[in-house]
């Protein structure tokens, strides 16, 4: 099959600075193409260079030719949109806030005087009929804000398919969405890919998404093409050493695990939660409140890890901070080793506050960028403990050494560490503590893969010698898996399945994991690539009944 | 396995001084702020007469090589004026914007904390003294405390409040919803070191910034009060105040009007560039 677009040594360079070096690859048409690769590989620097879309001061060289012209010929203006379309991360930046989805999708077919506007009206409903937006004529009239995020990546994705392109090129377009919704729009791209056999570059940094996806892999690593070829060979056979590595960092779903719950005494018991936060722009109306958590009840013993699992809006992020007490419920109470933390305020709570740590998803947020890491670290010694300036700073080093950083790094400030040095010093700072339970709210989804595996190893390796009891929250099953003993799934505020994690994974009761286990995209391309189901509105959420040892379904 | 090195360390990034030289507005704006102090600071060297004393050469002399400024209507050397006027003007802005700077960052930083009823006492009543103008509020405090440089000063101080509380509320409420602050929250950290330890650190660039530009603000409000006679009272030299009295004169020596006038303009500018030098030094997403 001849190329649709076919490129030999593309560079890109800022200044003396080299962004992506000599990248090579063909796409055909009707074929994905996934560029594959961790933050700063270059791999949006790629896509960019090849729609003419690089920033000031970069520059280019080497061949992209698509219909017979080089796109990186500087006289040559890439045909955005009619020949290449370009879908991006989030949705919403690709929209105007202030114009109607009909007024955006009918304008480039007027501008590029394709059709006129009554024309252009019926092809663009047409479209959206086509990438599965109900009652398109309606949509038409409303603006991206009244849309979900799913929603609008569609519209994104018709407004593109309008123009008619060649090529489509996809930036992480499903990163910003919740796995079901992700399933959604991969099933989509596919479709679109086989019926108007268009060539699709899809840019990720997921190997699952890639496995379900892609013909062709090239995979990036600092700017360089470490390896090109179709997908099954790269996934049996890699011939890089960083292809390995990358496929052994990835999180596996449908991995083994032995892992078995600890018959430990209680530590925690959370009963009875109630919470529910006032809708925006709702002040009149005390009805106008949605519920974060509805009636949430849950055990933790000690030593056990128990991940919380949910799309975004499942509440499993407020039942965290309701445990950590940073979020007050409206109802509840929340016990910890026989003292009720929902009953302490003032002196006495922050007295006890040393026992229930957290770790936040964002590392760039979590550190005082005006202290340096080793007085953020030294922080619960010094309100906890009559420590000496000395017995201090030794204590630091040796957390510092614990979490797998040097001990003089103690005096630098965050801002010249990674995103992955910041976490592990967040980790350091909640074992500061000494506490007897870490919370820890998605640590590792701000992370490449590669370093994902090495901070989920060490929260592992942290809880066995700290005698730890961790709190997981996750959005990513195939993580859950790895690290929890036992798993809750929560939806809308509930708990509708909970269980130990071999047995949940191995035999979901509940559909809704069920749902949320299919539709998690397996690193895995010579699985089947069936139609995945849809996930639909109305799942059982009365109350948990137990169906075996220790494992619990709403009914 | 080693995919990535995620132990190497980056190397810092520039100084903020560096930082803060490096762009030419911040640059420019340093080097007449500094001068400004050195006149100020050495006043009594600079000057070539006493500011006061009245008739030595004769009245309105146009500038020459013994009055470099020329004199004014009652013979005083204009440039020994304007030297020892940079004093007190910068006292002026100093001392009002300290005013302003400290009670504003107290109610903004408390109420941004506190939350609740103690937020919404203080941020209502700083939103009702914003709906006057601030000329508005320093007239009234003058026409109170009878005019005096001292209560001008006060006047412009107090005036300037609600503007400071409600950039320092602002700036605030971002600090305290981000994780290091809850982290600290989460380590017990008792209300006096949250915001003495966390908060005041991390709002302080943003209000270094907002209060640089102030004082020019101040400067102007405080010579806008003298000019009206009610702030800086004679023989003083502060340039507001000669303004005002050159008034008169401009036709027969526009020069006494032109240079305080001039003195004042340079001063603005000045702040207002170092102002805009440290906003840009200061943000961390500009260091890169």
């Amino acid at each position: 099959m001849t190329a649709l677009l076919s490129v030999t040594d593309l560079s890109v360079a800022i200044g003396s600075k080299s962004l992506v070096k000599k990248v090579s690859f063909d796409v055909a048409s009707g074929e994905v193409l996934s560029i594959v690769g961790e933050s700063g590989s270059g791999k949006s620097m790629t896509a960019k260079a090849l729609m003419g879309l690089l920033p000031h001061k970069a520059s280019a060289t080497g061949r992209a030719m698509f219909d017979g012209m080089d796109l990186l010929a500087p006289e040559v203006q890439p045909p955005r949109g009619t020949g290449i379309g370009l879908i991006f991360q989030e949705p919403m930046t690709a929209l105007t806030p202030v114009l109607t989805i009909g007024l955006q999708l009918t304008e480039a077919l007027v501008s590029h005087g394709i059709c006129n506007a009554g024309e252009a009206q019926r092809r663009a409903i047409a479209m959206l009929d086509r990438v599965g937006i109900p009652s398109p004529a309606d949509r038409m009239r409303q603006y991206p804000h009244e849309l979900s995020g799913g929603m609008r990546q569609r519209v994104v994705i018709a407004m593109m398919m309008l123009l008619d392109p060649r090529i489509l090129i996809a930036d992480e377009p499903t990163t910003a969405l919740d796995v079901t919704v992700q399933a959604q729009i991969l099933d989509l791209l596919r479709e679109i890919v086989t019926d108007t056999q268009i060539g699709l570059i899809l840019i990720t940094h997921d190997m699952g998404v890639v496995a379900e996806m892609a013909d062709n892999v090239l995979v990036m690593k600092a700017g360089k093409a470490e390896e090109f070829g179709p997908v099954q060979r790269i996934f049996a056979a890699p011939e890089a050493d960083y292809t390995t590595a990358l496929l052994d960092a990835v999180p596996r779903i449908d991995a083994s695990t032995s892992r078995k719950p600890a018959l430990a005494e209680p530590l925690l018991k959370a009963g009875g939660i109630n919470k529910t936060f006032a809708k925006r722009g709702a002040i009149f109306s005390k009805a106008a409140r949605y519920k974060a958590l509805d009636d949430v009840s849950l055990t933790m013993h000690r030593g056990e890890t128990l991940a919380l699992v949910g799309e975004s809006g499942s509440g499993k992020t407020t039942l965290g901070r309701i445990i950590a007490r940073l979020t007050e419920a409206d109802t509840g109470t929340v016990t910890l080793n026989d003292t009720d933390l929902s009953a302490l305020y003032g002196r006495e709570l922050q007295d006890k506050r040393r026992e229930v740590q957290m770790i936040f998803q964002d590392p760039y947020a979590s550190l005082d960028p005006r202290h340096t890491v080793g007085r953020t670290i030294a922080e619960p010694m010094i309100i906890h403990q009559e420590l000496s300036r000395s017995e201090r700073s030794e204590r630091v080093h040796e957390l510092l050494e614990k979490v797998g950083l040097n001990a003089d790094m103690a005096q630098r400030y965050p801002h010249e560490f990674s995103g992955g040095q910041r976490q592990r010093i967040a980790i350091a700072r909640a074992i500061a503590a000494k506490p007897s339970l870490v919370v820890a709210d998605e640590p590792t989804s701000a992370l490449d893969v590669s370093i994902q595996a090495k901070v989920l190893d060490l929260l592992e390796n942290l809880k066995r010698s700290e005698d730890l009891t961790l709190l997981f929250i996750s959005h990513d099953l195939a993580v859950v898996r790895q690290i929890a003993d036992r798993v809750a799934v929560m939806r809308n505020g509930r708990i509708l399945e909970l269980g130990p994690s071999a047995e949940l994974f191995a035999e979901p009761r509940h559909p809704y994991t069920r749902a949320l286990i299919d539709v998690a995209p397996v690193p895995d391309p010579t699985r089947k690539r069936g139609k995945r189901p849809v996930l639909q509105g109305d799942y059982p959420t009365g109350p948990l009944s137990e169906i075996g040892p220790g494992h619990w379904v709403a009914a | 396995m080693s995919v990535t090195p995620d132990i190497e360390v980056p190397k810092a990034p520039p100084g903020f001084l560096r930082r803060l030289v490096r762009s030419p507005s911040g640059a420019i704006g340093l080097i007449i702020v500094l001068l400004l102090i050195f006149c100020a600071l050495f006043a009594d060297v600079l000057a070539p007469y006493d500011p006061n004393k009245m008739g030595s050469g004769g009245r309105f002399l146009p500038p020459s090589g013994d009055y470099p400024l020329g004199t004014d209507e009652f013979g005083r050397d204009m440039l020994s004026r304007i030297l020892f006027g940079s004093r007190i003007t910068l006292i002026v802005g100093a001392v009002a914007v300290g005013i302003s700077l400290t009670i504003g960052m107290a109610v903004g930083m408390i109420a941004a904390f506190r939350r609740g009823w103690v937020e919404a006492i203080l941020m209502r009543g700083t939103d009702v003294l914003f709906s006057f103008t601030e000329t508005l509020i320093a007239l009234s405090f003058v026409a109170v405390l009878g005019p005096s440089l001292q209560n001008a000063i006060i006047a412009v101080g107090v005036a300037g409040i609600p503007f400071y509380a409600r950039t320092c509320y602002s700036a605030a409420l971002v600090e305290t919803s981000k994780p290091y602050f809850e982290a600290s929250i989460a380590a017990g950290a008792r209300p006096t070191r949250l915001v003495l330890v966390h908060l005041l650190p991390n709002v302080m660039p943003t209000m270094i910034v907002v209060a640089t530009l102030g004082v020019s603000t101040a400067i102007l409000a405080a010579a806008g009060l003298s000019f009206l006679g009610l702030g800086a009272q004679p023989p003083t030299s502060e340039w507001g105040y000669m303004l005002a009295g050159s008034r008169d004169y401009i036709n027969r020596a526009p020069w006494l009007m032109t240079i305080p006038g001039i003195a004042i303009a340079i001063t603005v500018l000045g702040f207002n560039l170092l102002g805009d030098g440290l906003r840009t030094s200061l943000d961390p997403v500009e260091r890169k």
